[in-house]
């Protein structure tokens, strides 16, 4: 069953559009700094992407924070809600329960599929990055850290891995959401819609002073925390906690979701 | 063991609705049964239901001899409403993929079923085009061939000759027919009487949720003890008859009897000309009618 919902997710071409457009972005900021040599200003614009002039092997950190807020959840959140609803609404739903599909095994290989996209998500932006990042820039520097000092090669490689591995434990977050929607309407829009709207109030409110008592509860709140593993040495503590609350999110939200989907009345 | 979908008391509520109230199915191996009814009468629901598709409020369902229904529909084929597939893929992928997703679809078999079905079916010839450019009738043919895939015990079809022109009707029914021949037993859905009456051997009859009649096609299409005579004599026919004459018009009788020969010799033998003679026969949708007729009624009285 996952082998086979594997298929049907890499053989859909809007997977690959959205893999390709999720790449292009970074791709173009690339294009855009290499050609005009104008950084943004430190402390302005998405994270590393000033020191990336001066050294292209922070540019696959600077790609994921770039993807990050909006374009990579977006990406998963359509993925996700597509899961169910979209079976739901093309009929093959009711097929594929009658064949017969546990529920639960449907839902556990729909979560499978989800994770494989987001993993070659987050991964074709790092590598791609990486690529243009050592094409476009000089890389022939050692890796600064955000704190001034220098990271030898091995620990630059496993701690844009780590960041690779954090941010798509975050995305895991947004598809247990859009998960749990995709099983509670028809309509893989909403679902995904649904999960997008969560995010963008989450992301208000961890900007908003006023909204200080509930932000460490926020599920973007940590997003970014993936920063801290090109400090010198590492600042362990919100990407632990971040860690942890995703880990809360994708919990609730795929238990909702496995209870709704097997107790509810498949009319589609 | 003969019963392959035994429902008791089935019943299912949507808040203050029910659209199934509580019905007792029987459809025997080897039945061609067809399942009638309004649009709107719970036929959908109770299909639904029977595959596991919608949670009855209460009831029991058994299904080739099993309550447990996952066991079950790994040997029930099912075509519920309109057929689906995913239309970006070709016929044989969409075949492919669905019986890759569940139990008993034997990998080394699966190319060689596919094509069976696909024969069946009368779509052998199909290319690698997506199911998207597929007509309306291929679709449901591609829908038939993913039910018949491995081999069921059982088919359940939804309105299976939808969208379908008089040649393919005719070419699906006879194919139904033929796998039933074979031990196939067919549940089918339907609100045509006429597609019913031309396949099925028993049907069973919902109104409101409510099944209003359930029986043998043979039994209900039985006669109704009148003989129906056609002669230009109609006056003298009358009078030789007498009391046993049930109602007349222009050149046709209606006699009350049982014996369509006895009554043509006393008719002959009196000099009548006899045009046509024949012990009358209910008529399917009469008695149909009258069944969700008479229920109407008990519910209204109630």
């Amino acid at each position: 069953m996952i082998a086979v919902e594997l298929a049907k997710l890499y053989r859909r071409p809007r997977t690959w559009l959205s893999l390709a457009l999720l790449v292009a972005l970074p791709a173009m900021v690339a294009f855009f700094l290499a050609t005009t040599d104008i950084a943004p200003r430190p402390g302005t614009g998405p994270a590393f992407l000033s020191a990336v002039l001066s050294n292209g092997a922070l540019f696959p950190a600077a790609a994921l924070a770039i993807v990050l807020p909006l374009f990579l959840p977006l990406a998963v959140a359509v993925v996700a809600g597509e899961s169910i609803a979209g079976e739901a609404q093309d009929g093959t739903l009711r097929y594929l329960l009658t064949r017969p599909v546990g529920r639960t095994r449907l839902l556990l290989a729909k979560l499978v599929a989800v994770m494989a996209f987001t993993l070659t998500a987050v991964v074709l932006v790092a590598a791609s990055a990486h690529v243009l990042g050592t094409q476009l820039f000089d890389a022939s520097a050692p890796l600064p850290s955000t704190s001034g000092t220098s990271l030898t090669t091995t620990q630059s490689t496993w701690r844009t891995a780590l960041a690779v591995l954090y941010v798509g434990w975050s995305m895991l977050g947004v598809a247990a959401v859009a998960l749990f929607l995709s099983t509670v309407t028809d309509s893989p829009l909403a679902a995904a819609l649904g999960a997008v709207a969560l995010l963008v109030a989450s992301t208000v409110l961890v900007g908003l002073e006023a909204a200080q008592s509930v932000r460490p509860y926020l599920p973007t709140r940590y997003w970014l925390a993936f920063v801290d593993l090109f400090r010198d040495p590492v600042l362990w503590r919100d990407l632990v906690r971040g860690t942890l609350l995703q880990g809360v999110y994708v919990a609730v939200f795929l238990t909702a979701a496995w209870a709704n989907f097997t107790t509810k009345d498949v009319a589609s | 063991m003969t019963g392959v979908v035994r429902t008791t008391g089935l019943l299912k509520r949507y808040g203050p609705l029910t659209a199934v109230g509580g019905i007792d199915l029987d459809v025997r191996a080897g039945d061609r049964y067809g399942f009638l009814g309004a649009n709107g009468s719970g036929k959908t629901t109770t299909i639904r239901m029977l595959l596991g598709l919608v949670h009855p409020t209460a009831g029991q369902i058994e299904l080739l001899g099993t309550h447990r229904l996952p066991d079950a529909l790994r040997q029930v084929g099912a075509v519920v409403e309109q057929p689906a597939s995913y239309g970006h893929l070709s016929g044989r992928t969409n075949l492919r993929l669905l019986d890759a997703s569940g139990p008993g679809g034997d990998r080394r078999t699966r190319s060689a079923r596919i094509d069976d079905a696909l024969e069946l079916v009368g779509l052998g010839w199909i290319d690698r085009r997506p199911v998207r450019a597929y007509s309306l009738g291929m679709r449901q043919r591609l829908g038939l061939a993913a039910a018949l895939l491995r081999r069921p015990r059982l088919l359940v079809l939804d309105e299976p000759t939808n969208g379908l022109d008089p040649q393919g009707i005719r070419e699906i029914r006879e194919l139904l027919v033929r796998l039933n021949e074979a031990g196939t037993t067919i549940f089918l859905s339907s609100h045509l009487l006429s597609e019913v009456a031309a396949l099925c051997t028993r049907v069973g009859v919902m109104d409101r949720g409510r099944l209003v009649l359930q029986d043998q096609l043979e039994a209900l299409g039985g006669p109704t003890g009148r003989i129906e005579v056609r002669t230009p004599d109609v006056a003298q026919a009358a009078a030789l008859l007498g009391r046993a004459v049930a109602a007349a018009d222009g050149t046709r009788l209606l006699v009350t009897g049982h014996d369509p020969a006895g009554l043509n010799a006393v008719l002959v033998g009196a000099g009548v000309r006899v045009e046509h003679l024949a012990a009358e026969r209910h008529e399917l949708e009469d008695v149909v009618l009258a069944a969700a007729g008479a229920a109407g009624e008990r519910a209204g009285a109630a």
